[in-house]
């Protein structure tokens, strides 16, 4: 269920780590938390960063939610797909990365392999 | 029962007209305009006969529903009744133009000023605007006062302000179009403001707290008093959101509880129709160490007494935060259901208001869940509770009661209170009307133990069923195209 | 005195009493006793239904209207036909609250999305939100929208907005901290473009006006030009009754369109209510503030129409939303749509030729007496324009006796006419006969 070849938040966001870029994403946990996607407000190429700060807001219809990012750094490149049609983060949220972001920081020691997240979301459930 | 219903854009035929102009007298100018600033085609109007434009609108009327329909006992809105005499009234001032000469409206300058002057005496303020256009726009020019305050006292690291997690949501919206910071703060168990959640909020950035009182969830906030006291003392002020204000007209005012500035809600405390979402008016009261920062114009006597003018001369004021004046027309409404009631019978709604939200928790009691149980202000919260247990929730139970005859009361709100019904009758409503209310969500408890697939299925007697809002969000479909 | 309370006294202390109390003191026992008011208030005394009738018309007496008017600036005396106040007295209207409830509330909403298609084929543009208080509150709004948008807190005006509109910008724009920069008019009267251009560097956007504050149609176009050459956003207040003839927003280039519903339809009513319309281009949807009317289908495929697009707004959103504003001026906006309905096509272009032809007799005939001339004569104007005059304030007394309402004063002693259809030859005669008098007699005295 859950991909062992990514690290997970306590946010529920996955991130994906090659060299000094991190794609991240939704868990597909929080998408279904959330309910029908309605609208994601993507980042823009050249927005900085903050670690464990908002970078983009996904929208259902009666709630919008904050995403938070796992590093501190420039985002590179958005999934323009998700603009016209958000609802994949619903369908598949794991192969669906909202951002990349070339990074200068980022806390390896907080964030959490698959097995780890799952146990996470049980105790939190 | 369902039925579509055709847009006016799909009723027109060329050539069909319903308006009528004098013959013009005076020869066409339109050369004296360029080509390349003029229209380059016909606007896509509809053409239309006037018989087939009034049923139009009249047969849209029909598939609408106001407090004239029926019982509305929409939470925080006060759906109270709108009196028809202030409907005709209003209109005596529709050919006023407002930058008249002074001289030449006296009569709405002078309405207005009294206008302001009841306003402070119910309110226990000590200067009335009565420009801002609605509750949120009061609140942000409330707000904006604080802000002027804080300014001109050279104190520029005043940029909180705390709000309670029970809060409406324009609360920290308007703070934060303000320029301020949010600090949400925690309810008590009690559904009131946690004291030490306040202490530990409070500092020297802290501008000022918004408070709703009685709250939203109904009850009146019985620690005001050490609620000011903790806030004046870290140098903050008290804003007062009114929309609560039906529950407490000639018991208790805000200025007296230690309030520092106010709005009020004509189109709910002061019975001007909501006109199906506006025009409404948000007059923002304040006490006299805020009176320079006040919107301009202010209406002022000259030195004989005798004549009002506009004075636009407020060095200190936060400037103008709408054209002209305020909503007049709605003004006027107000002004009418306050001399129509005067002091008595303003006490008298708010006495009546408080009883009818008390009368019907009581009859919902062991039917619904009541999560804060003790004698509630002029609204009443409850929840499903226990019949969550059958697969329905609070919606489910909304569209029910539209099958009944009503429009629900607000749901989902506050946010604090998992799915919430927040009902407020008002002091419109008789007896009778309360009881047979009661009666249908009685009902609606028994069926959801019974039929919920029925539940589920409402509303079958409306028009159109529940709509798809997800669809509506995701693909946006906001004008026609032919 | 009135009580709209049904219950009796006896049917009150009933209810009481089923709820274990005894007076209605008891119900308020939560209020510190030392806070309540131990007074009653101190309010006028009540009165009935014909005695208020009395009151109201005493105030109205206390008012000077009535005679023809000729002052417009920023609120205007068209025609309203009689099929708007009557329909809009439908109760199921205005004493509804936002149609929250849509399977209850087809008819506003059906109305409202009928709203927003009229104002994107006035403006020629994409969308358009259920409408905000008034246009100096949409001028507000669509500063911030640019703002959101361009992430620039830099944005360019008009100095040709009406005053109202810059104040109100101005206020708002403190607490968000915006830097307003004014560009001046040229000496046409119409803004400086290349003050325009030359200010862009870092800005978000423009905000124009045409007609202007001083009636003078600008040349939105080249505006448009020097906003996009800088990645900028245009946006043109307008006074929709002229797009029945005049350029439409689209048609320049203009990314947001915005102004004050109120000439279509609404009574002048001393200033409000009015209603704040915007529209904008399709990418700018989602930065709409306020309320928005969306089509979609029930379960059985049944057209239905909602409020949309929710979670940009403050009951969602909360201290996130863009803008806090939770209503709309629902009833006003219809009106503005019925008088649409009822003009037609046809119907607004000709109350457009109409205030063109009447305006330009009129400020011609002005211009024949002596010591009076156009401001900028080289400007075409739509229903407003401005002559320069010595005594202007003696010109507006001297017709006050005849009760008829001279054009604006403007503070440096200019004076601001507004003809619409409304006017009549008969009355420029008249008119200009007493100015030409006042004008002689302050010869004379001299």
């Amino acid at each position: 269920m859950v991909p062992n070849d990514r690290k997970y938040t306590r946010d529920h966001e996955w991130v994906m780590v090659e060299g000094n870029v991190a794609k991240m994403g939704i868990t597909a946990h929080a998408a279904e938390a959330l309910g029908d996607i309605v609208y994601v407000e993507l980042p823009v190429v050249g927005d900085e960063t903050t670690m464990g700060e908002s970078y983009c807001v996904v929208e259902s219809v009666k709630a919008s939610s904050s995403v938070f990012s796992a590093v501190t750094g420039k985002v590179v490149e958005v999934n323009e797909e998700l603009d016209a049609a958000p609802e994949k983060l619903n369908e598949d949220a794991f192969g669906q990365f909202i951002a990349a972001v070339e990074f200068t920081e980022i806390n390896e020691a907080e964030l959490m392999d698959a097995a780890a997240y799952e146990k996470f979301c049980e105790e939190e459930a | 029962m369902r039925s579509e219903y055709k847009l006016i854009f799909e009723r027109s035929r060329e050539g069909r007209r319903a308006y009528d102009l004098p013959e013009c007298d005076a020869p066409d100018a339109m050369n004296e305009i360029p080509a390349e600033l003029k229209a380059n085609a016909p606007l896509r109007l509809p053409e239309i006969a006037e018989i087939d434009l009034v049923r139009h609108y009249t047969n849209l009327s029909r598939r609408n529903f106001g407090v004239d329909n029926g019982f509305y006992p929409l939470g925080s809105c006060t759906m109270k009744y709108n009196p028809k005499i202030n409907e005709e009234l209003a209109p005596l001032f529709d050919n006023v133009h407002p930058l008249l000469d002074a001289e030449m409206s006296q009569g709405c300058l002078a309405l207005m000023k009294d206008m302001e002057d009841m306003l402070c005496e119910i309110c226990g303020m000590d200067a009335f605007t009565l420009q801002p256009a609605a509750g949120a726009h009061g609140e942000l020019t409330g707000l904006m006062h604080i802000r002027a305050y804080h300014e001109h006292r050279g104190d520029f690291e005043r940029k909180t302000i705390i709000v309670p997690d029970a809060a409406h949501g324009t609360n920290p919206a308007s703070a934060a179009m303000a320029g301020f910071k949010v600090k949400e703060i925690k309810s008590a168990p009690d559904g009131g403001v946690d004291l030490d959640a306040l202490r530990a909020a409070v500092g020297p950035d802290t501008a000022g707290l918004m408070l709703t009182n009685p709250s939203t969830l109904g009850l009146f906030e019985r620690n005001i008093k050490e609620i000011a006291k903790i806030v004046h003392e870290a140098g903050g002020l008290l804003y007062y959101d009114g929309a609560n204000l039906n529950a407490i007209m000639g018991i208790v005012r805000p200025g007296d509880m230690g309030f520092d500035v106010m709005h009020i809600n004509l189109h709910k405390t002061f019975s001007t129709p909501h006109g199906g979402g506006g025009p409404g008016s948000g007059p923002v009261g304040v006490k006299s160490h805020l009176i320079p920062f006040m919107p301009v114009p202010r209406i002022e006597e000259d030195e004989d007494g005798q004549t009002y003018y506009l004075n636009y001369d407020k060095p200190e004021s936060i400037g103008k935060i709408k054209s002209f004046y305020g909503n007049f027309g709605v003004i006027v409404k107000a002004f009418c259901y306050i001399r129509s009631l005067g002091a008595e019978g303003l006490k008298e709604a708010s006495e009546n208001a408080v009883l009818n939200a008390n009368y019907v928790m009581n009859k919902l009691r062991g039917i619904y869940e009541i999560p804060h149980d003790r004698t509630c202000m002029h609204e009443c919260v409850v929840t499903p509770g226990e019949l969550m247990q059958y697969g329905v929730n609070t919606s489910d139970i909304a569209k029910a009661l539209i099958d009944r005859g009503y429009h629900p009361p607000t749901i989902y709100f506050p946010l604090i209170v998992h799915e919430a019904m927040m009902i407020e009758p008002t002091e419109s409503e008789s007896r009778e009307t309360l009881d047979e209310f009661v009666d249908a969500m009685k009902g609606i408890a028994e069926q959801v133990k019974t039929d919920a697939a029925a539940i589920h299925a409402a509303p079958v007697t409306t028009p159109v069923g529940r709509p798809d809002e997800v669809t509506a969000a995701r693909k946006p479909v906001v004008k026609f195209e032919d | 005195m009135k009580s709209y309370v049904p219950n009796t006294q006896k049917e009150r202390q009933e209810m009481l009493a089923e709820i274990g109390m005894k007076s209605m003191d008891d119900l308020f026992a939560d209020i510190p006793a030392d806070l309540k008011l131990s007074r009653p208030l101190d309010l006028p005394d009540a009165l009935s239904e014909s005695e208020l009738r009395d009151l109201l018309n005493a105030y109205t007496i206390m008012n000077e209207e009535g005679g023809p008017l000729f002052r417009g600036a920023g609120a205007y005396r068209h025609y309203i036909p009689s099929v708007i106040p009557q329909l809009v007295a439908r109760s199921e209207f205005y004493t509804a609250y936002t149609p929250y409830q849509a399977e209850m509330s087809q008819g506003m909403l059906q109305s409202l999305f009928e709203y927003q298609t009229m104002i994107c084929r006035l403006t020629g543009l994409d969308a358009a939100n259920a409408s905000v208080y008034d246009g100096a509150t949409a001028a507000a709004e669509a500063m911030l929208m640019l703002r959101d948008n361009k992430r620039k807190k830099k944005i360019l005006y008009s100095a040709g907005l009406n005053p109202d509109v810059i104040t109100v910008m101005k206020t708002y724009g403190h607490c968000a901290e915006m830097e307003l920069v004014e560009i001046p008019l040229d000496s046409n009267g119409v803004t400086d473009v290349d003050a325009i251009a030359a200010n862009m560097d870092g800005a978000a956007g423009y905000i124009g006006a045409t007609p202007n504050y001083f009636g003078n149609i600008e040349p939105m176009s080249k505006a448009a030009e020097a906003v996009h050459a800088k990645g900028g956003l245009l946006v043109s207040y307008v006074n929709p009754i002229t797009l029945g003839v005049l350029a439409r927003p689209a048609d320049y280039g203009a990314d947001i369109a915005i102004g004050d519903g109120q000439p279509l339809g609404l009574p002048l009513a001393f200033g409000g209510p009015y209603v704040g319309f915007m529209a904008c281009t399709q990418k700018l949807m989602r930065n709409l503030p306020g309320r928005i009317a969306g089509q979609t289908t029930d379960a059985e495929g049944n057209r239905v129409f909602v409020l949309t697009l929710q979670a940009r707004e403050q009951h969602i959103r909360r201290e996130k939303a863009s803008s806090n504003i939770c209503s709309n001026q629902m009833l006003c906006a219809i009106m503005t749509s019925m008088y649409c309905s009822v003009m037609g096509p046809n119907g607004m272009r000709e109350v457009g030729e109409q205030n063109v032809a009447k305006a330009h007799m009129f400020a011609k005939k002005l211009c024949e007496i002596k010591g009076i001339k156009l401001r900028w004569p080289n400007t075409p104007f739509f229903n407003e324009f401005v002559i320069d005059v010595e005594n202007a304030k003696d010109i507006n007394d001297a017709l006050a006796n005849y009760s008829i309402t001279g054009g604006l004063v403007l503070k440096d002693g200019g004076m601001l006419w507004c003809v619409t259809e409304m006017n009549c030859a008969d009355e420029f005669d008249f008119v200009c006969d007493i100015i030409q008098d006042t004008v002689d007699n302050i010869g004379g005295e001299e």
